[in-house]
């Protein structure tokens, strides 16, 4: 266990490097001159030069390249080009919006998308099923953007149910007041594709053998589903919930851009819309150090889960 | 001797049929698969249509009063477009007359000659347009049927990209193994290790606004997937029988790769295509509502979401289910069919 755990995070390595590498070349390269960006329409050559040497993009790329690489393990991005703001400021005071939408939203959207797709499961191939399932790829296909638009306008605007947008200092007013439309909406939308892939992965559970051999010896039928079936069920649901994990940091940008959260999908998008190179070099950097974590994580709990599966 | 002649015009051997031929057949007779394909085709015409200026070509033409109301609800009071009408009355008021002061004032009489020599042709705007009109009073439907051909475009273009990205790599891959394997392992490490949307939104910062550079972009975020499952089919072939026979006769490495292999993992690929034809759909339509996406001389069904925002709090509800119904019925479509496509072309699968 200790010995795989170690061989994984070694692995990380050159794969971390290539993320490096890959940002930097977007970023000093592709991205050109950030200076003739910042100096604005009215500049001249000093000022450019100036903001350059600030900058240091005047440097020799292999130079920058090692700025680069000391700014990740120092955590210490600088500060943003358009507000001056210390990037790992930024970063530590935006998580924590996301993260109260998010977090929720992803309990939420997991626990009700498992219970639904057993039930479906079971009555597979039934009008009931069948209904589920049209409803759900229907859902599927309308656009995040109108449930959002259309979600706001309901309960936010026309019921009043819910502020339409806003953000507060505290904590509770936050997850209370602000926090529950955008999480609805998140978990309305979430809900219709993972019932579909849970269903499927529970119809190959409930055709296996362990299934007809448990119902024959007479085991009620809640405790095959709820205990053979769910069980079973639940190694490819950790492997989707997984995948999904990292993204909760990014959170649901579109959310927090149409509801004013201060979070760090918002900031994302404000700093690619502003050029703020730093912040998004810093998200990105950070993110995919936090994903390579979150698979390790994932990949160990298999063993809690199932204790078939043996580390290589 | 005469008997053995009729054998030679015996009737031809049955051909057997191949791969397509079967997946036609078994798809035909998937009766919500050939509608999905029906709803799919009609919506490629339109947007060859409109690509071709046969439909919606004078989209950006302000026909009606702002924000028009649909032919349907011809009756509606429409506040919005009687307060511009208001405030050009207002603005064609006679000015304060400074005739006496002004010493241009001789020449007053000069410019109304010569402005009444210019020819101002007043364009009577309709009232109603058949699904609304938007802030500038331009046909709602013809927007999104325009929209349509931006989104489709961006979507299908991105998409083959992304897939001969993914194809050509994962053949690769597959193909050679070892060092080429382990360099690409790496290179889909780096891609995937980053959240999918983070990613986009990197490309997004460093590249210039443009409708090329959105399927650029697309398409250099997305071929991961495809990657993933043409390399495994390509290990999967490459130490079947027909390939080594094909080694033997001489097929060069490109020639197996390619004409040999390629074929057989078709149906893959054709399936990975559709499917991501889809998702890059929803991908441009959301970034162009953020702004990164089709430049604001261009429609999208995106940009037309991102107007509707602002438009359904004061009641105009037309752009928003016109651009939403859009999407909605082509995706539902394309998912549907994408679904049939792989039961037709893999029958094991059911």
């Amino acid at each position: 266990m200790t010995a795989y755990v170690v061989r994984r995070l070694w692995q990380m390595i050159p794969t971390l490097a290539g993320v490096i590498l890959l940002i930097f070349f977007l970023f000093n390269w592709v991205g050109g001159d950030p200076a003739q960006v910042l100096a604005g329409k009215i500049s001249n050559p000093e000022q450019i030069a100036n903001i350059r040497k600030q900058l240091g993009v005047d440097q020799p790329y292999w130079y920058q390249l090692l700025v680069f690489v000391k700014q990740v393990f120092t955590f210490d991005f600088g500060r943003s080009w358009s507000t001056n703001e210390e990037v790992s400021r930024i970063l530590m005071t935006r998580v924590g919006p996301t993260l109260t939408i998010m977090v929720p939203v992803m309990l939420i959207e997991t626990s009700l998308s498992v219970l639904f797709a057993i039930m479906v499961a079971y009555v597979r191939g039934s009008l009931t099923d069948r209904a589920i399932m049209v409803i759900c790829t229907t859902a599927m296909s309308i656009s995040f953007l109108v449930y959002i638009i259309f979600g706001q306008w309901l309960f936010g605007f026309i019921l009043g149910w819910f502020p339409v947008q806003g953000w507060s200092e505290s904590y509770w007013k936050n997850l209370l007041t602000y926090a529950p439309l955008p999480i609805l909406l998140a978990v309305a939308v979430g809900v219709a594709p993972q019932l579909r892939l849970y269903r499927s992965f529970f119809l190959e559970e409930i055709n296996q053998d362990y299934v007809r051999t448990a119902r024959a010896k007479g085991l009620p039928e809640k405790k095959v589903m709820l205990k053979h079936v769910l069980r079973n069920a639940l190694i490819p649901i950790l492997t989707n919930v997984g995948i999904y994990l990292p993204g909760l940091f990014v959170g649901s940008f579109l959310l927090e851009v149409f509801f004013s959260v201060p979070g760090l999908g918002r900031e994302i998008v404000t700093a690619v819309n502003r050029s703020d190179f730093p912040v998004i070099k810093a998200v990105t950097v950070y993110l995919a150090v936090l994903t390579m974590v979150v698979n390790l994580l994932v990949d160990v709990m298999y063993k809690f889960v199932d204790p078939r599966v043996s580390f290589k | 001797m005469s008997a053995v002649l009729p054998n030679n015009a015996a009737p031809a051997v049955q051909e057997s049929p191949g791969l397509w031929t079967l997946a036609w057949r078994r798809l035909r007779q998937d009766r919500v698969g050939m509608v999905c394909l029906v709803v799919v085709v009609v919506y490629l015409a339109m947007m060859v249509a409109s690509f071709a200026g046969l439909v919606a070509g004078d989209w950006n033409k302000e026909r009606g009063v702002s924000y028009a109301n649909p032919s349907f609800l011809a009756g509606a009071e429409n506040l919005e477009a009687r307060e511009v009408t208001n405030r050009d009355g207002e603005s064609r008021a006679k000015p304060v007359d400074l005739s006496d002061i002004d010493p241009l004032a001789p020449r007053y009489k000069e410019w109304e000659e010569r402005a009444a020599k210019i020819a101002v042709t007043e364009v009577k705007r309709s009232e109603t347009l058949p699904f609304g009109g938007d802030k500038w009073g331009r046909d709602v439907l013809k927007k999104a049927v325009k929209g349509a051909e931006i989104s489709i475009f961006v979507g299908l273009t991105a998409a083959f990209f992304a897939t001969l990205i993914g194809t050509v790599l994962g053949a690769l891959a597959g193909y050679w193994g070892g060092r080429v394997n382990d360099f690409l392992e790496w290179f889909y490490n780096i891609f995937t290790s980053i959240p999918y949307i983070l990613l986009i939104l990197a490309f997004a910062a460093v590249f210039k606004r443009g409708l090329d550079t959105i399927i650029v972009i697309l398409a250099l975020t997305g071929w991961t997937g495809i990657y993933r499952l043409v390399r495994a089919e390509y290990i999967k072939h490459c130490g079947r029988e027909y390939v080594k026979a094909a080694q033997a006769i001489g097929a060069s490495h490109a020639s197996r790769m390619f004409v040999h292999i390629l074929p057989n993992a078709s149906h893959v690929i054709l399936v990975q295509l559709s499917q991501h034809v889809v998702s890059f759909i929803k991908a441009e339509v959301i970034l162009s509502f953020l702004g990164l996406g089709v430049p604001v001389d261009l429609v999208s069904w995106g940009t037309m979401l991102a107007e509707a925002q602002n438009e359904l709090v004061i009641g105009k509800w037309w752009q928003l289910v016109a651009a939403g119904a859009g999407m909605a019925v082509l995706v539902t479509a394309f998912s549907m069919l994408t679904d049939s496509l792989r039961d037709a072309l893999d029958p094991k699968l059911k």
